[in-house]
């Protein structure tokens, strides 16, 4: 029995020492398909530099999120739009206390096929396509040819955001395609010709061709001086002030080092 | 003791059987629970013909036809496709293949219908539609015709399989009695085995036909997605499969968008219900005309 226990606390040494992780703690970070590279890359990083630290990031869409912060299956979710007021009154009816962190800002880019003629819209003729009123490019200066209307599924915040801004809240039309990703808009838009999408700033590449609007090209600078008119925060959300792995988490996102990070993953850093 | 044990572990079967029961009954609760608070908001006729799906909007619209109509389009094109294929190739296997080829062809067909749905949706979206849309020369490859023969495609096995296990439970007497009386192979085939295997044949279409209707990670890949009623199968559309599998995530628990997906759910179910009943009523009346059952 005694050479029993011995072993045992052996084994709890040799554990100890190796960095068993039994200590380790453990958040999971969900929401936002804008966010996600950003989680991605920072947990990464701050997971190297911690190796007792567990983070697991997953994707879902801003209301997928919030969703989960209020059911408590996530620690931080991520988000491409303000938490709503009917979220808001969920949290208060569960008992949670919901804190906002911005960790960077970004522009949705209204893009096209790099094929199509047309460079440059005004922000009423975006409007004008998406709510159903212009359904040819012929009409804003391409060919003659149908529009594909791309548009994200509901549970995205690049879509509320992108209605909310550029929309003023009508209706999208009711023939356009639904994506589940901003991913999912972009290799559509590079592989149809007669496509026009919207993504975050991260997702621009060279396969499609990002809009000026009103004469701005959407790029960090623009987005940060307040001259691209699509632009929006992007935010994290706990349930009460962040503590532990969160708040570290958080904070070093929200650092210089992280705020690298966010400008290499082709997002407007905070500084 | 023997009598006991017995007893124990003939409990423990019933206890199993009963199980699937079980969860039929819990499933057809919670979807009855969850959907009918939708009905006090919209009546069951403007939710299913209604023209106009924006949950999300203020005031929200709930109109479900151009998703009832999308799912109606996508599974008609895959029966078009899986049935000649699927019915064809089960002939060929029973009737022509030699036991070699029957011995390759066969577990061929079923690791085609071991194939994750989510495979087919990458296949139908990467491969298929970018191909279709240069074929064609569509404006959008991701539409209703992309989506039906992928799901074609993927229910063709089902099919296959069944039937051709319907067929080779046809009693080599009928066959023999039929060439006793003078047919020939393909009047044996015509009019004594697929009438006396009609039962098996019907079932793996209409379980195949309930397989493309309820699939959703392929519709939901390939489809398109845009809630608008479809005038051509080449328009972009939204079944509604994928149109739970989109919203759900975000509908907050106990709103009406969330009741009234519940709600769609409940008229899924019920239509391959309905699908499920017709293909045991049509099987039970064909074993009977032809004296089969016991």
């Amino acid at each position: 029995m005694k050479s029993l226990t011995k072993i045992l606390v052996m084994a709890l040494v040799i554990a100890a020492g190796l960095g068993f992780p039994c200590f380790a703690e453990k958040i999971v970070v969900e929401g936002s398909t804008t966010v996600l590279p950003i989680a991605q890359k920072t947990a990464e990083v701050f997971m190297q530099k911690d190796s007792s630290a567990d983070i697991s990031v997953r994707g879902g869409g801003s209301g997928v999120g919030i969703a989960s912060l209020l059911d408590g299956t996530c620690d931080i979710a991520d988000s491409s739009r303000p938490i709503k007021d009917t979220e808001l009154d969920k949290a208060v009816t569960n008992g949670k206390d919901i804190k906002a962190h911005v960790i960077a800002m970004d522009g949705i880019a209204v893009i096209v096929n790099p094929a199509n003629k047309v460079g440059a819209l005004t922000k009423k003729q975006v409007r004008d396509i998406y709510t159903g009123k212009i359904s040819n490019w012929s009409q804003v200066g391409g060919d003659d040819r149908k529009i594909v209307v791309i548009s994200r599924d509901t549970s995205s915040g690049t879509f509320e955001a992108f209605g909310e801004l550029a929309l003023d809240k009508q209706k999208v039309r009711p023939d356009a395609l639904m994506q589940a990703s901003n991913q999912a808009i972009a290799s559509t838009v590079a592989r149809t010709p007669d496509a026009i999408g919207y993504v975050g700033l991260g997702f621009l590449s060279s396969s499609v061709k990002a809009l000026e609007l009103d004469g701005v090209v959407p790029s960090k600078e623009t987005v940060l001086n307040n001259k691209y008119s699509i632009g929006r925060p992007l935010f994290m959300y706990t349930n009460g002030k962040p503590k532990g792995l969160a708040k570290d988490f958080i904070d070093f996102i929200k650092s210089p080092e992280g705020q690298t990070l966010v400008d290499e993953e082709g997002f407007v850093s905070l500084h | 003791m023997t009598k006991i044990k017995e007893r124990i572990i003939k409990g423990i079967f019933t206890i199993l059987a009963f199980a699937s029961l079980i969860f039929l009954v819990g499933i057809i609760i919670v979807l009855f629970r969850e959907a009918l608070p939708i009905f006090k908001k919209i009546k069951v006729f403007e939710f299913i013909f209604g023209k106009f799906w924006y949950p999300t909007y203020d005031p929200a619209e709930f109109g479900i036809l151009p998703l009832i109509l999308a799912s109606i389009w996508v599974s008609t094109g895959a029966m078009l496709i899986c049935v000649p294929l699927g019915v064809g190739s089960a002939l060929y296997l029973n009737e022509l293949a030699s036991p070699g080829q029957k011995a390759i062809l066969k577990p061929l067909v079923e690791i085609l219908a071991s194939i994750p749905s989510i495979v087919y949706g990458f296949f139908g979206m990467a491969i298929l539609a970018p191909f279709l849309q240069n074929l064609f020369h569509l404006s959008i490859g991701l539409c209703a015709f992309t989506a039906g023969l992928t799901l074609g495609i993927m229910a063709t096995p089902v099919v296959c399989s069944i039937a051709e296990d319907a067929l080779s439970y046809v009693p080599r007497s009928f066959r023999e009695a039929s060439f006793a009386v003078g047919a020939n192979r393909w009047q044996t085939l015509i009019k004594v085995v697929i009438p006396a295997a009609g039962s098996g044949i019907s079932t793996a279409i209409i379980l195949g036909m309930s397989r493309a209707i309820g699939e959703t990670m392929t519709v939901l890949m390939v489809a398109g997605g845009a809630a608008v009623i479809p005038k051509s199968f080449f328009d972009p559309v939204r079944p509604m499969t994928a149109a739970i599998a989109a919203e759900m995530g975000e509908a907050p628990m106990g709103s009406d968008h969330y009741h009234a997906l519940f709600a769609i759910a409940l008229i899924l179910f019920l239509v391959t219900f309905i699908f499920n009943v017709i293909a045991e009523v049509v099987s039970r009346k064909y074993r009977i005309k032809l004296g089969l059952s016991g």
